[in-house]
């Protein structure tokens, strides 16, 4: 019999422990089908943040450095520059890198740093407790906009993919989600995009995936998924903001 | 034979590392240590190092923690304000048991302070300076040549107990002129680094750099670990300069530049007869307690000086016999602040028995 699908060779056979209906998992799996498909697990380097993305190594079978919070673009440079036939990449939430670690993305993205960032944004802060994060949207209620986001008081959410598109370090910048299967199968198309465009040196490659919090959400995870399409995709729309493959 | 040139302390502190196999630098400006960058931007790269002027003094140490991490020298330096902000990352590596080379040319604070010489980052460095309790190596030079061998020596000791080290000194140290014997780099005998993140490669081992312990006692168990390697540093690395103590009945107690003009205030006192002696301590974490705890078997009276209201002399009264006793004359930092021999003079005879 022939197996059509099986845990892509990045990835430890570990049991999750994201929550129900959390879209860490199918990211994880697409950045490691890319390195699986590209040949360069062994020689990659994952950049792990703060929040529940620090568990990385948990479930990547690659060698991770963790970061202090919002520095793992830093933290990537240094590893990069000291090791530049390495394939480097940060995994970070909206908390971790549009917020704390908002003067890190901008100059490593400035500065067009060999590297690629997942940026995971599911408008939460998910470990702490699902506290307004940067891309929180505007009349969400958190446990610490407990009657919704006020632009007037709060500004408006971040639009990272759109912003990082402006910098002329940036060789790719896309918004991707994962709440449908044909979601998936263009997120995966832009995060091996991404890793391809390092691989080539072209500069820094940067994917916003749209992802669902159901726990701090307080939702099930059937509404939770429902939300990106319902409510998220519209207010951050899906698409490449830039790309230099042609020029 | 190695040339005598005549250099700043702080270009002494670049070319050092230089010599030692810094393959990466990440810095930003303050006074008075900007010539550490400026020479750096300059030779490091004819090196096929890397250097980044970085957008913040905690993206800089940041990326010293990514370099590091992945198995290479790494450096930054700064003072007090850029230090200060460089402690988030300096817990972290400390956290990560990674090595790296942080110098501070110490400024006059706190805030904004002021760019005179001081000593007032005492604790900040022999404390750890950030959160968790931990601690880093601090070594102090005294001279442009120490600026030079002790650089180098911070490497050495980083990557051999896998703790962060500082070189803490000050603006005169950092600004003056002095000649210099710039020595190849010493051989050391090394542990390889095993744990560096390089890519997994084919059939090898995971490596995890990493700080967070969140399974039972694990953290605990960390703790244990370094303290025990603390110890063990405190035994080994200890170093400190003594001049003319077999037989005196005072002995004067500075580091770095203070050191310097005390022991011009010191050839002073034996010149008018007094039997005087200096204690220099070399590195101040680990302190030298067991130079203090010798000499003050004999003699039973020490003159601490700093230029600050009173740090290091917390560690002296700690490591000094119990019925000697420790004065104290500080100047704290700040234009005109610095002391002259003659005055300094004048504090040695006042407390001399």
């Amino acid at each position: 019999m022939k197996q059509v699908f099986s845990r892509p060779a990045s990835l430890k056979d570990v049991q999750t422990h994201f929550c129900p209906g959390c879209h860490h998992g199918t990211i994880h799996r697409l950045v490691a089908e890319a390195m699986d498909e590209f040949g360069i697990r062994d020689r990659t380097i994952g950049c792990a943040s703060v929040g529940c993305s620090v568990f990385l190594y948990g479930y990547f079978d690659i060698d991770v450095v963790e970061s202090p919070h919002g520095r793992a673009p830093a933290v990537a440079t240094g590893v990069k520059r000291a090791r530049p036939d390495t394939i480097v990449f940060t995994y970070q939430g909206d908390g971790d890198l549009a917020a704390i670690g908002t003067s890190e993305i901008i100059h490593a993205a400035n500065r067009g740093e060999d590297i690629t960032v997942i940026f995971v944004n599911n408008t939460t802060y998910g470990m702490t407790g699902g506290q307004m994060a940067p891309t929180t949207m505007p009349g969400q209620k958190t446990s610490t906009s407990p009657y919704g986001r006020d632009i007037k008081n709060d500004g408006a959410p971040f639009k990272m993919a759109e912003l990082l598109s402006n910098l002329d370090g940036v060789a790719y910048s896309a918004r991707v989600a994962v709440n449908s299967p044909k979601n998936v199968i263009q997120a995966k198309k832009a995060v091996k995009t991404a890793f391809r465009y390092q691989l080539e040196g072209r500069g820094f490659s940067f994917i916003e995936a749209l992802a669902a919090c159901p726990t701090n959400w307080g939702m099930n995870p059937l509404p939770a998924n429902q939300r990106v399409g319902d409510e998220m995709i519209p207010y951050f729309p899906l698409g490449t903001y830039k790309n230099t493959e042609n020029l | 034979m190695s040339e005598r040139l005549f250099i700043k302390g702080n270009e002494a502190v670049a070319m050092a590392a230089i010599e030692a196999g810094v393959r990466c630098y990440f810095g930003y400006p303050i006074t008075p240590q900007s010539d550490i960058p400026e020479y750096l931007s300059r030779e490091l790269p004819k090196t096929g190092g890397t250097f980044i002027q970085v957008e913040s003094e905690i993206g800089a140490i940041n990326m010293v923690l990514g370099a590091s991490a992945a198995g290479v020298r790494a450096m930054t330096s700064s003072s007090g304000p850029g230090i200060s902000l460089k402690q988030e990352g300096i817990s972290y590596m400390a956290g990560s048991e990674l090595p790296g080379v942080i110098v501070d040319i110490m400024r006059a604070g706190p805030g904004l302070g002021g760019i005179d010489a001081s000593q007032a980052d005492y604790f900040q460095a022999t404390r750890g300076g950030g959160h968790g309790g931990y601690r880093i190596i601090v070594l102090a030079p005294g001279s442009v040549q120490e600026m030079y061998d002790l650089t180098m020596l911070a490497f050495d000791l980083s990557d051999q107990w896998r703790i962060p080290a500082l070189v803490l000194a000050d603006s005169v140290l950092g600004q003056m002129k002095e000649s210099l014997v710039a020595n190849p780099r010493p051989k050391a005998d090394l542990p390889p680094k095993e744990w560096a993140v390089r890519g997994r490669g084919e059939g090898m081992q995971q490596n995890i750099v990493k700080s967070l312990y969140l399974g039972d006692g694990e953290m605990e168990k960390f703790h244990w670990k370094m303290h025990a390697r603390y110890q063990e540093l405190a035994e080994k690395e200890c170093r400190w300069e003594e001049v003319q103590t077999a037989d005196a009945e005072l002995i004067v107690t500075a580091f770095g530049s203070t050191a310097r003009i005390a022991s011009t205030a010191v050839a002073m006192a034996r010149e008018a007869g007094m039997k005087v002696g200096l204690l220099r301590p070399i590195t101040l974490f680990p302190f030298p307690k067991q130079a203090y705890a010798a000499l003050s078997e004999h003699c039973k009276h020490f003159l601490d000086i700093e230029l600050s209201t009173g740090q290091m002399v917390d560690d002296v009264r700690l490591s000094v016999a119990r019925d000697a006793d420790v004065a104290f004359y500080g100047r704290p930092p700040g234009a005109g602040s610095l002391p002259t021999p003659e005055e300094l003079f004048e504090q040695i005879r006042k407390v001399y028995p």
